[in-house]
């Protein structure tokens, strides 16, 4: 485009130099509208934040962040987010393998099914769990039997958060898993390597970047979480309170600095997290790029 | 049924009655025959005719419906893929691209727990027979695609596999770049004489390569046989149109003749007089008897001629309107310009009867 642009320079002089001064200047008009755009709802209410937690002074910053229920609230955020991830990675790989790999019948409504926690609220996820678990639900007497406090307790808790975050490994995983093929796995096993050598050897590291991209976004969306986690926690400060749980409980207590600072916190984590996620999925296009 | 002739298998691979069955389609139909210890085997057929569905089976890739798979005397139907000890050599060299060459030619070894020096020395070994030493620690995409299929070729042999399964192995590669690879491997064969079974499209490659053809089509076997029994005494009408250029000419039975028009080829002993056959006739067999139609020669109006190096290519116009290309040394094409009566000599022609034939030209005209 730009090479006849020159040409027709050339030919035409100035009257070409104007239409394409006038593109130009509607070309900045608009990147410059959509940096505004941005710059309104995503810098602003960070830098926003930011200013309104550091504030204060740094004095409070340390106090907030050593006092007791804020290290709890942020300890069972951590704890809540690390089995998710586990969980969510062992079986999100698992099902990838199965979606690409295996021909089955049912296989459409699977692969239907796992995007089910993107399309229900969270709310709704946190009423269904306490309708299983919460008193004359279905699930509530196996429990109690048994002494496991289920609801307004961790694992109901760390349940609901499993619940919201399941597709992302699988999301991210089985294109990848697609793309690789399994002509290297083939190769793998009629040089003798058994399943799990050819998986371990192979494949892992053929999907390491998706599964990498996977993982971070299951971690920042666990950490994030709050809809379901609120309705199944029952509130109860210093036990079931997420770091989440924490900022809201601050703004109702009229504790806004508090909240604002664990805000920040929480806010840091994901800025963090999304550069790993770029990070992870550049490379993961790479390996896609490879293939072809 | 089998147990009755059983362990005779004093060849490298026997395949006995192979059968196998996606759903409703048959990939592979009852096809058995064997490959000769340190020979090279090529199964031939377009693609779709279930070739590489028989080397996946050998493999252990993929489960035969019916049959058996015998290798150096030992039934390998049912055995794992990681206990056959084959070395496989895929159409697009799956090589691990997270791994250097090195790596991948030790991967053999290393899961067979190999100790580490005998490992390295074998790996350095293959490097200096591939002629990739160099490249040791590269990863497959710093490579060309005939070194990639090199380094694929080296991590087969490195475990020292009883027998090595080419699918298709120059499939990917430029035109210059398989002729380059198939003298190496031509060569490679000679040196190492592993029991190799070739699985191609192309006839040439078969042909250049094997000592031993077998020819598929429709997951079925059509001929066994050397190259030049292939290619000299096709013994069906599809190996006949497959393997090498024919002409094809469409007629009836007539006192062991073929006739079409005025015309007639000989050939056609074994067909009923009467029926509607076919015959075969390579451009190479076409030659000219001279200006005056002498008895039994066929004549045929000169449309184009094309004189290319030492060859001249006729094309020929029968008179009841079928075409015909003829091959013939140049110097004796001299003065024959388009428009000419001439009169040809139709040799080695080989008939079938037209229902068997239509399935090859039908071949001839998808590729």
């Amino acid at each position: 485009m730009s090479a006849g642009s020159t040409q027709l320079d050339r030919s035409r002089g100035s009257v070409w130099r104007r239409v394409d001064r006038r593109r130009r200047l509607a070309r900045s008009v608009i990147v410059g509208l959509i940096l505004a755009y941005l710059a309104i709802l995503l810098i602003v209410p960070f830098v926003s934040i930011a200013y309104k937690a550091l504030s204060p002074g740094l004095g409070l910053v340390r106090e907030t962040l050593t006092a007791p229920d804020t290290v709890h609230a942020l300890k069972l955020t951590a704890i809540i987010a690390m089995i998710t991830v586990v969980v969510c990675t062992t079986f999100g790989v698992i099902v990838a393998w199965v979606l690409t790999r295996q021909r089955f019948r049912g296989r459409a409504i699977l692969n239907g099914i796992v995007d089910l926690p993107f399309a229900i609220s969270p709310i709704t996820v946190g009423l269904m769990a306490v309708l299983l678990f919460g008193r004359g639900g279905w699930f509530e007497p196996f429990f109690a039997a048994r002494g496991i406090q289920m609801l307004f307790a961790l694992p109901s808790m760390t349940l609901v958060t499993i619940f919201i975050a399941i597709p992302f490994v699988i999301r991210e995983v089985a294109p990848v898993l697609e793309e690789v093929g399994t002509e290297e796995e083939d190769a793998a096993r009629t040089l003798g390597a058994s399943s799990w050598t050819s998986f371990r050897r192979v494949t892992l590291p053929n999907i390491r970047w998706g599964l990498l991209h996977g993982i971070a976004l299951t971690a920042a969306r666990s950490i994030g979480e709050i809809g379901a986690v609120l309705i199944v926690s029952g509130l109860l400060k210093g036990q079931t309170e997420t770091a989440t749980i924490y900022i809201f409980e601050a703004y109702e207590l009229r504790k806004e600095a508090e909240g604002n600072i664990v805000a920040l916190l929480l806010a840091a984590v994901s800025v963090l997290l999304l550069v790993a996620i770029e990070i992870f999925k550049q490379r993961k296009e790479k390996t896609k790029e490879l293939n072809a | 049924m089998s147990e009755a002739h059983a362990p005779a298998k004093s060849a490298a691979i026997v395949i006995e009655n192979l059968t196998k069955r996606f759903g409703n389609f048959t990939a592979v139909d009852d096809v058995s025959f064997d490959a000769e210890e340190g020979a090279v085997t090529a199964l031939l057929g377009p693609s779709g005719s279930g070739k590489s569905t028989v080397l996946r089976m050998i493999a252990g890739l993929e489960i035969p419906t019916v049959g058996r798979i015998w290798m150096e005397g030992e039934e390998h139907t049912f055995m794992s893929v990681q206990e056959r000890r084959v070395g496989f050599v895929f159409q697009h060299c799956a090589l691990f691209r997270h791994m250097t060459v090195a790596d991948n030619i030790g991967f053999g070894l290393s899961v067979r727990k190999t100790p580490r020096d005998t490992r390295r020395k074998r790996v350095d070994e293959l490097l200096e027979l591939v002629q990739l030493g160099p490249f040791r620690d590269r990863y497959p995409d710093q490579l060309s695609g005939g070194q990639r299929q090199r380094v694929a070729l080296a991590r087969a042999l490195a475990p020292r596999p009883r027998v090595l399964l080419l699918d298709e192995p120059f499939g990917a590669l430029d035109a210059r770049v398989r002729q380059e690879l198939r003298r190496w491997l031509d060569s490679l064969h000679r040196e190492l004489g592993v029991t190799s079974l070739l699985v191609t499209h192309d006839q040439e490659e078969a042909m250049e390569l094997a000592n031993k053809v077998v020819v598929m089509h429709e997951g079925r076997i059509q001929q066994v046989g050397t190259p030049s029994e292939i290619y000299d005494e096709p013994t069906t009408a599809f190996v006949a149109g497959f393997v090498g250029a024919a002409n094809i000419l469409s007629g009836h039975v007539t006192e062991g003749h073929i006739q079409f028009g005025d015309n007639r080829v000989a050939g056609a002993g074994h067909l009923e007089d009467g029926i509607a056959a076919r015959a075969f006739v390579r451009p190479h067999d076409v030659r000219l008897a001279g200006q005056e139609a002498a008895a039994g020669s066929v004549v045929a109006i000169v449309d184009r001629i094309n004189r290319v190096g030492w060859l001249s290519q006729l094309t020929l116009r029968l008179p009841d309107g079928q075409q015909l290309i003829a091959q013939v040394p140049k110097d004796e094409t001299e003065g024959v310009v388009p428009g000419d009566r001439v009169a040809l000599d139709l040799r080695n022609a080989k008939a079938f009867a037209a229902e068997e034939a239509v399935s090859a030209a039908g071949e001839e005209a998808s590729t």
